[in-house]
């Protein structure tokens, strides 16, 4: 049984410690937002935020998380409002969609290292996200305008 | 409520249900619970989100089967399109929404399940706004048209005295809202397809939605995970299954079966070997267990032993080495030209040209692997997945199942990920077989990443040949092109392969591009199946079908001609746009013939500098043009590719692309956008960056391990633009990709002087051209 908070609240999921958290995500706690791909950790759909961090669930076992504080794109904001979700939606980046609950939670880790992201440095990482779509023009732009918000907010907060 | 309750009552309501039976929270145990959206009934995908649900469909008017107003005023759509990320609800509404004068912020779209009463389902071939463009407008004239009659009785005025305008009849000062004319006057007056097809419609310059921006309806569901996938789909009780895959598509048998080491697996229930009659699945395994993790681990223990079919030591270059035998014979194949005096005139000519070109296998690699839920309830067999073409896997089900067409439904959701893939439903049948020996029960079949790869459909292998009879003076005097692959279209659905000239039918998906619009004297155009590919894989539709590889040919081959020439590539195809003969275009869908395919081009140019900016060193623009996807419904397309060369390592870099194409009138300016950019990096990235091969009758990769399609580091600078038109709308969901490979390779060419024929083009291909040609 391993125990860990999952968007703000405690959970604990009584499954084998070597399931990838994942699956437990999906079918076990019924967060359906976060994405299988590739299973092999080199597509990033189903990217999560552990510790604050970008993970990839799919190769993140259970067990490894005991105590750990994760993020999902269900829990990234009350409202969906996240400077980036707001961004998304604004340049209308996902097509089908199914790559960018991943490309949203690793933009939102990008943003934390570099709150002016140069294209180098958002090639560096968001190179691991695949969108098959190819909505790349658009998540580049929606990255920009995602840290100009967040850095108002940051300069007003402050 | 949270998020989940939000859309578990969502379904509720959309179920007729009450929200009370699902309306519990997530606990903080986070046990597992089920706010499964059961999707009973005819729930099914609604946006926007937070949209009045169809509580009120009861009492709301529906003049066709196609939308309804509701007494509160809200209009809702029907979409028998599948979503898969061109936000073709919200294009289709906009046109129905504009004829009807609604208003935009009350227009709620519904993706329907299957029932008889759609007619053709299918997503594909970029048809979906171009095949309803004129149902949507005269279902909307339809519903407008009541509305004013009912409007005016109620304002006591003529219906001639009345507009029409943003949900409401107005005359002069005084209004009623749709609302509240279908509250108080009941309307019920139906409209047969045939009395819609009399109502007059609104010309191009009344349009208030066509045309203008407008905000996906599905896109905010995308941002915060609450999107439905078909691998989102839960039922409770389910079990879940992975298939062990035989060694060929076709023609395996199971020996043995041995589970024992499956058996320690925690979680496996049980195997079971499907019996198809069908064939849609021959020689299949699947296993079952109570977790997908279980499912997995549990058909990696599983020992199956099998007869494989004769394709298990094809190559890839068998598939070539048959598809160029092919094209040696004269006899064989199907043409779509075969104007007279071909033989003639290369036999008289004073020199023939001739190049061939390939291309390698392409996987689809939609980013949601193949998955369905099947189950039977309440005397019907249901099958949860998102699909391209339910009209045909639907019959391909109920064989597989042995039940009548009426005893299957479809239940739709979101494609996470077509690009054809989902066209081809094999994935759907194995999941109903499974249900089908366990009682009924309901089972998830999801395919880990590597069954997914290894059961593609991919895009095959192809040869192509393009043969020039050239004049005294030069000029082309006639023109061949035979093109050798595996037809999709007659493995999974030969009744809507066309004729040929010679009256033998040919898959029109496997040699359209290569019935171009120049004029290049009389044509023999010649498909040719490659029956091998077609025994050692399923060929599949693959985003624009053979508009992603014919002009791989002939667009080369023009500026090879050219070159020799030594005219320009640009003039040189202008002057072969002369818009004669059968290029002269017709009405509706092609008014103005190669006339507007030079017009994008003339406009390219201008817009890229192509022959006017001087580059730096081993860098150059390439250029090429095509009609999009089908020679019946052309999008008007050029493009244009800068690259740089790097001598040293053979890497070709793309620095922008440009495309300017003609697909007359553009319904949803940023979603039209949206689809040519990314078919423009598919065309990239089928250029330089993927393709797999066939080796011992499968596919040689199986995962991002091996595969490399385009990442975001690749992407190029660009430029799309739209030539304003009032025309009928063709499709854009592929014609981007079509110029970009062709456009490549002469790019290419014109940095470093050599010329590649073969795709995807690698850093090793270009460095053997360059110290052939040093050597040379």
């Amino acid at each position: 049984m391993v125990k860990f908070k999952l968007n703000g609240r405690d959970v604990s999921v009584d499954v084998p410690d070597d399931t990838p958290l994942l699956w437990a995500l999906r079918d076990d706690l019924d967060l359906t937002g976060t994405k299988f791909g590739c299973g092999v950790g080199q597509c990033g759909a189903c990217t999560v935020l552990v510790g604050g961090r970008a993970t990839r669930s799919c190769i993140t076992p259970l067990s490894s998380l005991e105590g750990a504080d994760v993020t999902t794109i269900e829990g990234l904001d009350p409202n969906g409002k996240h400077a980036v979700q707001e961004a998304w939606k604004d340049i209308q980046v996902p097509q089908c969609g199914y790559c960018q609950s991943g490309q949203i939670m690793q933009a939102v880790s990008l943003l934390k290292d570099y709150p002016d992201p140069t294209d180098e440095e958002i090639d560096g990482v968001m190179g691991g996200s695949l969108c098959r779509c190819m909505t790349y023009v658009r998540i580049r732009k929606a990255i920009k305008k995602a840290a100009a918000a967040l850095r108002k907010e940051e300069a007003s907060n402050g | 409520m949270g998020k989940l309750e939000r859309i578990a009552a969502q379904q509720d309501r959309a179920a007729g249900r009450g929200p009370s039976r699902r309306s519990f929270l997530l606990t903080a145990a986070g046990s597992a619970f089920l706010f499964g959206f059961a999707r009973q009934g005819k729930a099914a995908q609604v946006y926007p989100q937070g949209a009045p649900e169809a509580l009120k469909e009861a009492a709301a008017f529906e003049p066709t089967i196609w939308c309804s107003i509701a007494p509160d005023g809200w209009v809702n759509v029907n979409i028998i399109r599948a979503e898969m990320g061109q936000h073709i609800g919200t294009a289709l509404a906009r046109i129905i929404a504009d004829e009807m004068e609604a208003d935009w912020n009350k227009v709620r779209i519904t993706y329907v399940d299957t029932d008889p009463k759609w007619g053709l389902m299918v997503t594909g071939g970029s048809w979906s706004v171009w095949m309803t463009w004129d149902q949507f407008r005269q279902a909307g004239a339809a519903a407008r048209t009541v509305m004013v009659e009912q409007g005016a009785k109620l304002l006591g005025v003529s219906p001639a005295a009345c507009i029409a305008r943003n949900g409401q009849v107005i005359a002069g000062g005084r209004s009623i809202s749709y609302g509240d004319i279908v509250s108080r006057a009941h309307p019920t007056k139906t409209y047969t397809p045939e009395e819609m097809a009399k109502l007059p419609l609104k010309p191009a310059s009344e349009h208030r939605l066509i045309g203008k921006d407008v905000k996906a309806l599905d896109i905010p569901s995308k941002t915060n995970g609450t999107a439905i996938y078909g691998i989102d789909a839960k039922l409770e009780g389910m079990v879940y299954a992975r298939p062990k895959l035989p060694p060929t598509r076709y023609g395996s048998k199971v020996v043995s079966v041995d589970d024992s080491e499956a058996k320690k697996v925690k979680g496996y229930i049980r195997y079971i070997v499907l019996e198809d009659p069908s064939d849609t699945v021959p020689g299949w395994v699947a296993v079952l267990a109570s977790s997908y993790p279980a499912a997995i681990r549990a058909t990696d223990a599983l020992k199956v032993v099998w007869t494989p079919g004769k394709t298990a030591n094809v190559t890839e270059q068998d598939i070539l080495d048959y598809g160029r035998k092919q094209i040696a014979n004269k006899a064989g194949g199907s043409c779509v030209f075969n104007d007279p005096g071909v033989d003639e005139t290369f036999a008289k000519a004073t020199k023939v040209v001739e190049q061939t070109y390939t291309c390698s296998s392409v996987l689809h690699y939609q980013l949601e692997p193949m998955n369905a839920l099947a189950r039977q309830h309440e005397g019907k067999w249901e099958v949860h997945c998102g699909n391209q073409w339910q009209t045909l896997f639907l019959p391909v089900i109920a064989k597989a199942l042995q039940v009548p067409e009426s005893e299957v439904v479809m239940r739709s959701y979101l494609l996470g990920g077509g690009f054809g893939r989902r066209l081809n439903g094999d994935y759907a049948v194995p999941a109903a077989l499974i249900s089908k020996a366990i009682g009924g029960k309901p089972v998830k079949l999801i395919f880990t990443r590597s069954d997914d790869v290894l059961f593609d459909s991919i895009r095959s292998p192809s040869v192509q040949t393009v043969r020039a009879a050239l004049g005294q003076d030069g000029a082309i005097t006639a023109w061949q092109h035979h093109a050798s692959a595996g037809w999709p279209t007659r493995v999974m659905a030969s009744a809507f392969m066309e004729k040929g000239a010679d009256g033998k039918p040919y898959d029109q998906f496997a040699i359209a591009g290569a019935d171009h619009w120049y004029d290049v004297g009389p044509m023999l155009v010649r498909a040719l199946d490659n029956e091998l590919a077609s025994e050692t894989f399923r060929p599949g539709w693959l985003r624009s079908v053979s508009s992603g590889w014919t002009p791989w040919a002939h667009e080369s081959f023009l500026d090879e001609i050219a070159y020799a020439r030594k005219l320009d590539p640009v003039d040189y195809r202008l002057s072969l746009l002369d818009s004669k003969g059968r290029n002269a275009g017709s009405a509706p869908n092609s008014v103005g013939g190669a006339s507007r395919q030079a017009n994008v081009l003339r406009h390219l140019v201008e817009k890229c500098g192509y022959g006017k900016v001087s580059l730096p060193a081993d860098t150059a623009i390439g250029i090429a043009t095509t009609f999009g996807q089908e020679r019946a419904m052309p999008t008007w397309t050029a493009g244009a590719v800068q690259v740089h060369v790097d001598r040293k390592t053979g890497v070709v870099t793309c620095q922008k692309i440009w495309l300017v194409l003609d697909a007359g009138t553009i319904i949803d300016p940023d979603g039209a956008a949206a689809q040519t950019e990314g078919g423009a990096l598919w065309g990239l990235s089928m250029a330089l960056f993927e393709g797999t091969e066939i080796v011992d009758g499968n596919v040689r990769d199986r995962n991002l391990n091996t595969y490399t399609p385009l990442r975001i580091a690749d992407v190029p600078e660009m430029d799309v633009e739209f030539l304003p038109s009032t025309e009928k709308p063709m499709g854009l969901g592929e014609p981007g990709v079509t110029t970009i490979a062709p456009a490549v390779g002469n790019a290419i060419f014109n940095a470093v002087g050599v010329r590649l024929r073969h795709l995807p083009i690698r850093p090793a291909d270009v460095l053997k051209a360059l110290k052939e040609k040093g050597n040379a």
